[in-house]
This record gives structure tokens, sequence and C-alpha cells, in this order.
């Protein structure tokens, strides 16, 4: 194997941010490549600024690492500008420490967290010189595999990905190690495809698509079976049952140039039973597994001594949610981490006042801006979401917020959900409004930012059922908060694109016959279509039109109850019939409780896979908001305080 | 106004292709792993006060980067600063130290404490010596092209900026250029490279390398850049701001420093 270096340098005074492919973060590891190791190379198919934080993608780089029978690189997507230089000199998709070509990996590992990064998944097979279809590819090729939550639904790259992998893949990629490491053990002329691909589908959480039948009646699915006994007729998700047990990245990745996140990340707890039923990260990484207080506070310590970063993010989703938050947070802030000021950023906060005190407290150094996600627009629609916020929660969180400094704040909202009427879209801007004046009563010009994204049913939740909004209905929503917002000063309005949206839905509920889609898209030069600058719905439905298929088809209709979906064969621990009557609880707008604190629903997460929820607080957390223990049926009374006029608190 | 601790530095090899930007936040990561208790801006964002001399353009290498950090304590009062225990390393210990905070390819060559009167870097300095591989034209003909701009009155370059074209002229700007002979090994391309030393002057414009090499023709292709020295002229005389063998040596003020040959 040789270093593309000298070809690649030449290349790079003509590119725009070049910083992106030289590798050398802190924290990467350089490996010497010899026989014994199953050489992996990680991809994340975005740009290198949004995929090098990936905490996913860095676990994973660690764990095989770390194992004398592996090593793995890493890649991203090539910008543009770069791909054509590279096509145009001849030079491969390359890793970023040894820049060594694609093709001379065993494996090549994609991590796929977004689904109009799909066309890009097949650009970059191609730039390595791999035949894009699996059908094509030899024994001489490297393995394609994928994981990251849109594998719940791989069904549209079915054609192009050999293998998928569910769920957490701390344990998982050591055993897909060792099925690589019996096959390459074997002589070059002797490896069988076939063989390998049978020896993956036998791993717990592996899919392997090729091995399976897809029959069709007409337009309608109506099966998905194993083709051979090697595959199991359902592939269940992978879930650690212990986070404590993974105390990585331990050497989290430094970039040299800046990229997003660009701070330390640890990771308070996996998994989120809050039940949003538009959420589908919180319905297929169930239960709640939280990592040890002790051991949070130690890798924050070792992290920032480390990185000499001055900021560190607490992940996971809805954070605020950890039962040792609040210790976790005084000691960061009062020193007990590290000498130096640093500042503590949680990226999803639960909506109360004491949220809204902690996010002060630990804001002393960098005061940016708050973000509340109510997502609904009233209260009816936020008990059909089961996002269970009060105005009483709302109007007081962004009161605490103004009174403590803070000037802006942003509010995220979804429109085109289930059961939507007009009423509960223009509730968001009176919500907003409502915000502004409280905002006015601490300061002289409040912002208050309401950004609305168009709702995209996901695969493994209670919605997968439900018919997206077309684009035009979409823009007619935005179009009427546009018209509302308008008059009220300090609120802006930020929408994302419904065509996109739109796309977006075609590849998460797609089944296999969008692989064909979406080859005819990427074959018409559209790539990096989750860039609104690269972004072309015009490509997407003349590709439609050629397979014969339509947006109606795949994402504007309404799924039948009996009917098979795309991704009935994979399992996220959730019961069909949990999902569906959660389904028809959203209908009747009847919301549910945290299971974290609250007896089991059993949706299956836990039960069928023999662990539970790791949470060291039995109770809610202080604020108790967001359906546990309220009176759901008074959650649109508003508070008389606020809304007389400003001066009466 | 506090002490302040003037570092040079070089950045050679992949490296170059960071941005200035990114060699700041790389330094402000390493200046916090170093536990040296750097000042602090005031007010509602405090920052690091730290100030870099003149940035270098995405590509290029250097020999001769420089950094102001202004200190909150003074480096010869003890004080408790991991990793140091309970007292600064000397001068000398902390190079090396920041060295290893650093990435590969970054280094320190000298640092030393400059008094509160030195003035900015970016202000200070008046013109770059640099060294260019270039290729695409034969030996004699790169010869033939130097001599020409060097005997031009104006060399103008058309240049946009806000949306309208401007006439530079870059002929004031290139105090010295000529080729040279590399010593063994130090090449980026071979054989077929032309080596050019170029003075460029910071004023009344600055001329990046690239701008230089593409007035010598279309046909001319920049291979490699190479920062050596920044200048500072001051009543007729010429000095670095640091120059390489200043490490550890205290200094009141960069007029009282070694004066270049």
């Amino acid at each position: 194997m040789v270093s593309l270096w000298p070809s690649i340098e030449p290349l790079l005074d003509g590119v725009a941010k070049p910083a992106r492919y030289i590798g050398g973060e802190q924290g990467a590891t350089v490996p010497l490549h010899g026989d014994d190791q199953v050489a992996w190379l990680l991809i994340y198919p975005d740009t290198y600024e949004i995929g090098l934080p990936n905490q996913g993608l860095q676990i994973l780089y660690e764990l095989l690492n770390e194992r004398p029978d592996a090593l793995a690189e890493r890649t991203y997507a090539p910008w543009i500008d770069m791909e054509s230089a590279m096509r145009a000199a001849g030079v491969p998709l390359f890793s970023v420490e040894n820049h060594l070509a694609a093709g001379d990996f065993d494996v090549m590992a994609f991590n796929l967290s977004a689904e109009l990064v799909y066309t890009n998944v097949l650009n970059l097979i191609d730039l390595a010189g791999v035949p894009v279809r699996g059908a094509d590819r030899t024994s001489s090729h490297p393995v394609v595999l994928a994981g990251g939550h849109c594998t719940f639904n791989p069904e549209p790259l079915a054609d192009f990905v050999d293998a998928f992998v569910l769920g957490d893949g701390e344990e998982v990629v050591g055993e897909i190690n060792d099925v690589l490491a019996g096959w390459l053990a074997t002589e070059p002329e002797l490896r069988e495809r076939a063989a390998l691909l049978e020896g993956l589908a036998s791993v717990e959480g592996v899919y392997v698509p090729s091995l399976y039948r897809v029959d069709f009646e007409g337009q309608v699915l109506t099966g998905i079976s194993p083709k051979t006994p090697a595959a199991p007729a359902q592939v269940v998700k992978r879930t650690i049952s212990d986070l404590a047990e993974w105390p990585y990245p331990k050497n989290q990745l430094v970039p040299l140039t800046e990229v997003v996140h660009d701070r330390l990340n640890v990771e308070v707890f996996r998994g989120c039973t809050r039940g949003c039923r538009f959420c589908q990260a919180g319905m297929i990484t169930r239960p709640v597994r939280e990592r040890p207080a002790a051991q949070v506070r130690s890798m924050i310590r070792a992290g920032l001594e480390r990185t000499g970063y001055d900021e560190v993010a607490l992940t996971s989703l809805s954070t605020a949610d950890f039962s040792s938050i609040e210790d976790t947070v005084r000691a960061v802030v009062g020193g007990e981490c590290g000498d130096q000021q640093v500042s503590v950023s949680l990226p999803s906060l639960r909506v109360d006042a004491f949220t809204v005190a902690t996010a002060t407290q630990i804001a002393h150094a960098r005061r940016t801006g708050l973000t509340f996600a109510p997502e609904g627009g009233t209260w009816r629609m936020r008990r059909v979401i089961n996002k269970l916020i009060t105005e009483e929660d709302l109007y007081s969180a962004v009161d605490a917020a103004f009174s403590n400094g803070w000037r802006r704040v942003k509010l995220y909202f979804l429109i085109g959900l289930p059961t939507e009427r007009d009423e509960d879209v223009l509730g968001i801007a009176e919500l907003a409004r409502r915000c502004v004046e409280i905002g006015r009563r601490h300061h002289r010009g409040p912002t208050i930012v309401a950004s609305v994204g168009g709702f995209v049913p996901k695969p493994q939740t209670p919605f997968q059922w439900f018919g997206q909004d077309t684009a035009a209905e979409l823009r007619r929503k935005v179009n009427l908060l546009k018209d509302a917002c308008r008059p009220v000063r300090g609120l802006s309005l930020r929408w994302h694109d419904p065509e996109a949206t739109v796309v977006e839905g075609l590849a998460s509920r797609g089944d296999r016959r969008m692989g064909a889609v979406i080859e005819r898209v990427w074959r018409a030069g559209g790539t990096f279509q989750e860039w609104s600058e690269c972004f072309d719905l015009s490509k997407w439905e003349a590709a439609l039109e050629a397979e014969g298929l339509s947006l109606e088809s795949v994402t504007y209709r309404d799924r039948e109850p009996d009917e098979v979906l795309a991704w009935d064969h994979l399992s996220a621990g959730l019961h069909r019939d949990f999902l569906w009557s959660d389904w028809q609880d959203a209908l009747a707008a009847v919301a549910v409780e945290d299971c974290r604190w609250t007896p089991c629903y059993d949706c299956g997460a836990c039960t069928d896979a023999g662990i539970e929820h790791v949470v060291a607080s039995n109770v809610p957390p202080a604020g108790g908001s967001q359906g546990t223990g309220q009176d759901l049926a008074v959650g649109d009374r508003v508070p008389v305080r606020f809304v007389t006029a400003a001066g009466v608190r | 106004m506090a002490d302040r601790l003037r570092v040079r530095f070089a950045k050679v090899g992949k490296i170059r292709f960071t941005s200035h930007r990114d060699v700041a936040r790389m330094w402000e990561r390493a200046l916090r792993r170093s536990g040296l208790p750097v000042a602090r801006s005031q007010g509602f964002n405090p920052r690091p006060l730290v100030a870099f001399g003149l940035a270098l353009p995405t590509g290029c290498e250097s020999l001769a980067e420089y950094l102001d950090v202004t200190l909150a304590t003074p480096v010869d009062r003890p004080t408790a600063v991991p990793p140091w225990g309970d007292s600064y390393p000397d001068l000398g210990t902390l190079g090396l130290a920041l060295s290893e905070f650093l990435p590969e390819g970054i280094d320190v060559g000298a640092l030393a404490m400059v008094g509160s009167d030195a003035s900015s870097l970016q202000q200070e300095v008046t013109s770059c010596s640099w060294e260019l591989e270039v290729l695409g034209v034969t030996a004699a003909e790169l010869v033939r092209r130097v001599e020409l701009l060097l005997d031009a009155p104006t060399v103008s370059v058309r240049r946009e900026r806000k949306g309208r074209h401007f006439d530079d002229d870059l002929r004031p700007s290139v105090r010295s250029l000529a080729l040279f002979e590399p010593p063994e090994g130090s090449t980026a391309s071979g054989s077929s490279s032309g080596f050019l030393r170029a003075e460029l002057a910071t004023r009344p414009r600055g001329v990046r390398p690239r701008e230089l090499v593409e007035v010598l023709g279309t046909d001319v292709v920049l291979a490699r850049a190479r920062r050596t020295q920044q200048w500072i002229d001051c009543d007729g005389a010429r000095f670095e701001p640091l120059s390489a063998d200043d490490l550890g040596r205290a200094v009141s003020a960069p007029h009282a420093m070694e004066r270049a040959s």
C-alpha cells in the first residue's frame, strides 16, 4: 500500500478549506498496516467539518484501533471542488491518516445519520473505485457496511451496502471483526463473498439485505423474507446494557481546523423515554442508560486536560433529564474538573425554569443563545405528539431566561404533524408573540427566533403510518406563519425548505425500489443534497418518474393498518402493536408519561432484550414537568400574570 | 500593562494547509494546556489576550511566525501553575513544553519577554522574506522574467474588492527578487523547479507569493512558498521581532533586539 499524499498535495492549493484533507488531529491513530489486521475505513458521508465530531464514529475508531486484530482510519466526503480535482487527477477516495486508497481497506464502513446523504454514499463507493452495487463486487473488493440511526429502514440503500448494523455498535463491531478476520485468513483465491455475507448475517443485529427476498403485488409491498436459513426472519438491534463499561471516546479527536461542535463532548446517557411520538431517536435508543456521575466527571477532567478545550457539552437526548445534572454542572463550573474557566453546554434542554437557572449558571463565561423545543403550537397538538410542555412551562422558562440576562431565545417547532389544523400552525405565532411580550418586560429589544421544520414521519415510530404533508401544503403553512409573524417586532421566523423535507421523506420510508431512484439522482450529479446550495428537487422528480414511482405512493399517503412496511423485518425492540396503539392514542390526543419514573407500557425495548433502565434517581428531576406527575388536562391554561399588562408579574 | 511573552514559531509540512484562524485556535488550546496565566479581555465574552502578527496565507509554510501573549502575572513571580508545580519553568523549558502541546509541524523556535512598550506585531512588520519554488518554465526563462519584472516601472494587477475593480501596482512592494540554489534534498518537486528568494513589503500594499508568481507569467506555477523572516524597518536598520536564537532572553522592546545581518 502506497501513500497517495504526493498526488493529493498538489490538489490542495486549488480547493477550499484544504485542512479537511490532511488529518493530523490530536488523538488520531496512524496505524501500521499488517496482514493480521482487518483494515477498516470509517466513512462519514458528509463534509469533514460535519463528520469529524461524530461521536459514534470516534467510539468505533478507538475500539477497533485498540484491538490487535483490527485497525481503523477515517475519511469524509470531499467537497465538490476537491472531488472534481481528484477525479481529474485519478486520485481515489483516501483515508486522512495514512492517505491510503479506500480500495486498499478490507471494510468501508459508513455512518448513516441522515437520509439526505444517501447519494453521497454511492458517490464515495464510486470514488473509491468500487462498484456501487453490491451484486457487482467480488471478493477482492472491500465489504461495504453501514451503521447509525438510518439503518432502521435501510431498504433504500439495500442494493449498495453489503450489511447494515442496527443499534449500539460497541459490542457488535468486535463480533463483525471476528467474522472478517476469519474470512480474510483463508487464501485470497478461496475466499467467497457469499460465505462472508452469510457469516455477517449470523451476527446478531447485522442485516444482510441480499439474503432477503422482497415481494410486490403490483405497487404493493407484500413481504420481505430470508432466502436462506443463514439469515434471521427478523433482525433485532443491539443494545449495550451499561454505558459505564464503555467510557469512550477516551481520546476525542481535536481537529486542526474548525468543525461543528468544536468542544469536548461527554455522553451522559443514551436513550430517552419521554415518548415524543415524532422522535425516531427517542424510540430506537431505548431504554435509558445513564453513565455514573463519577465517570462523567472523570471523563470531563481528563478530556479538558488533554484537549485544552474550554467548553464541554454534556450530550444525550434531553440532557437535563440526567439524574446528576445539577451536581455535574456544579462540579465543572466550580472547578472540580480542571483549573481553568470552562463553559458547559447542554445541547438539548427541557423547558422549565429550573433548567434555565442551570443554563444561566453554566453560561457565565459565554452567553450565546437558549433554544427550547415546544415542537407544537397548541396544547392539543403537543398532546398528539406527546411533547408535554404546558404553556405555563414555556412562559416561565422564557421569563426566567430573559430575567437572567438572556436577550435571545430560539423556539423550535414542527409543522405538518398528524391531525394538524391551521389553528395549531397559527398557535406557533401566538406562542412566539407572547414570548416576545415576556421579553419586553426585561429588555428593550428581546428577540424570539421561531424556527419551523417540516415533519418527516420516521420508521419504527408511532407516526410511521402517517401520510406526510405535501410540499405545497407545507409551503401554505409556512406562508400562514409568515403573515402572522410579520407584524410582531422582535419575532423572527425561519423555516426549512419544504422540498428538502419531502425528499427526506422519500429516503426515510422508501422501500427497496428507492435504490434505483437514488442511483439516478447520483448519476445526474445530485450529491450533497442536504446542502441547500446543492439540493435539487427536479433531479428527484425525474428519477421517480423514470422508475414509475411517485411522491404520493411513497410519502404522501397514509399507510394501511395491516400493510407490510419496508422495515417490518427489522426491529428496534418496539412491538408493532405498541407503536400502533401509541398511534391511536396520538390521533385521540391522549398523552402518556415517561416510563423511566412510571409503570411500563410494555413497548418491548427492555423486556425482549432482558435489560432495563439504568437511572440513578427514581424520581423525576426537579421541575417535574413534561408529563411526569402534572395535570395533563389543564396544559393550555395560561396563567393570568402573563396575560395582563406589562409590569404585573 | 502587564508583561508580554513573544513567541516565534514555525509552521511546516501538512499543517501549512490550515488557516491563520486555525493556528490561533491551536495556540489557545495549547496555552490552556500549558497552564500559563494568560490575561483575558474584559467584558461580555472574555477572550485570552493573544495577538498574532501578519496572517500567513493558507498553504504557505513559515519559519518566522509570531504571537504575543499577555500574561496576568509576570513570569518571574513564582505562582502555582500546573503542570509546572509551584513555579514557572525557565523560558527554554517553556518553549519545548509548548511545542509538545502543539500539533506536529508547529514548533516554537524562540521566545522572550517583551516590555509593555513594544508595539503590535501587525503594525510593526514592514516586509517579509520568502523562498518560493516554482514550476513551468526553464531556469533561463525564469531569470529573464525576473529581470523584466524588476526593470518595469510599474507592475499592474487587477483586483476585485466589494464588487469593484481596482488596478494595483505591485512593483513598489517587491523589494528584491532573485533566483537561488536550494540545499540538497530540500526541494518539494524535484529537478524541474526554479527557486526564488523575494522580499515583499507589507506597505503600501501587501503582496502574496501567489500574486508575485502570477505576474511572472500564466505559465509559472507556485509549488511551494515559505516565509523565512519578518522584518521591522526602523531608522534605516532592519530587525526581526525575535530572531531565531532569542531563546529565553528577556528583552525590553523589539528595537533592542539583535540587529539582523
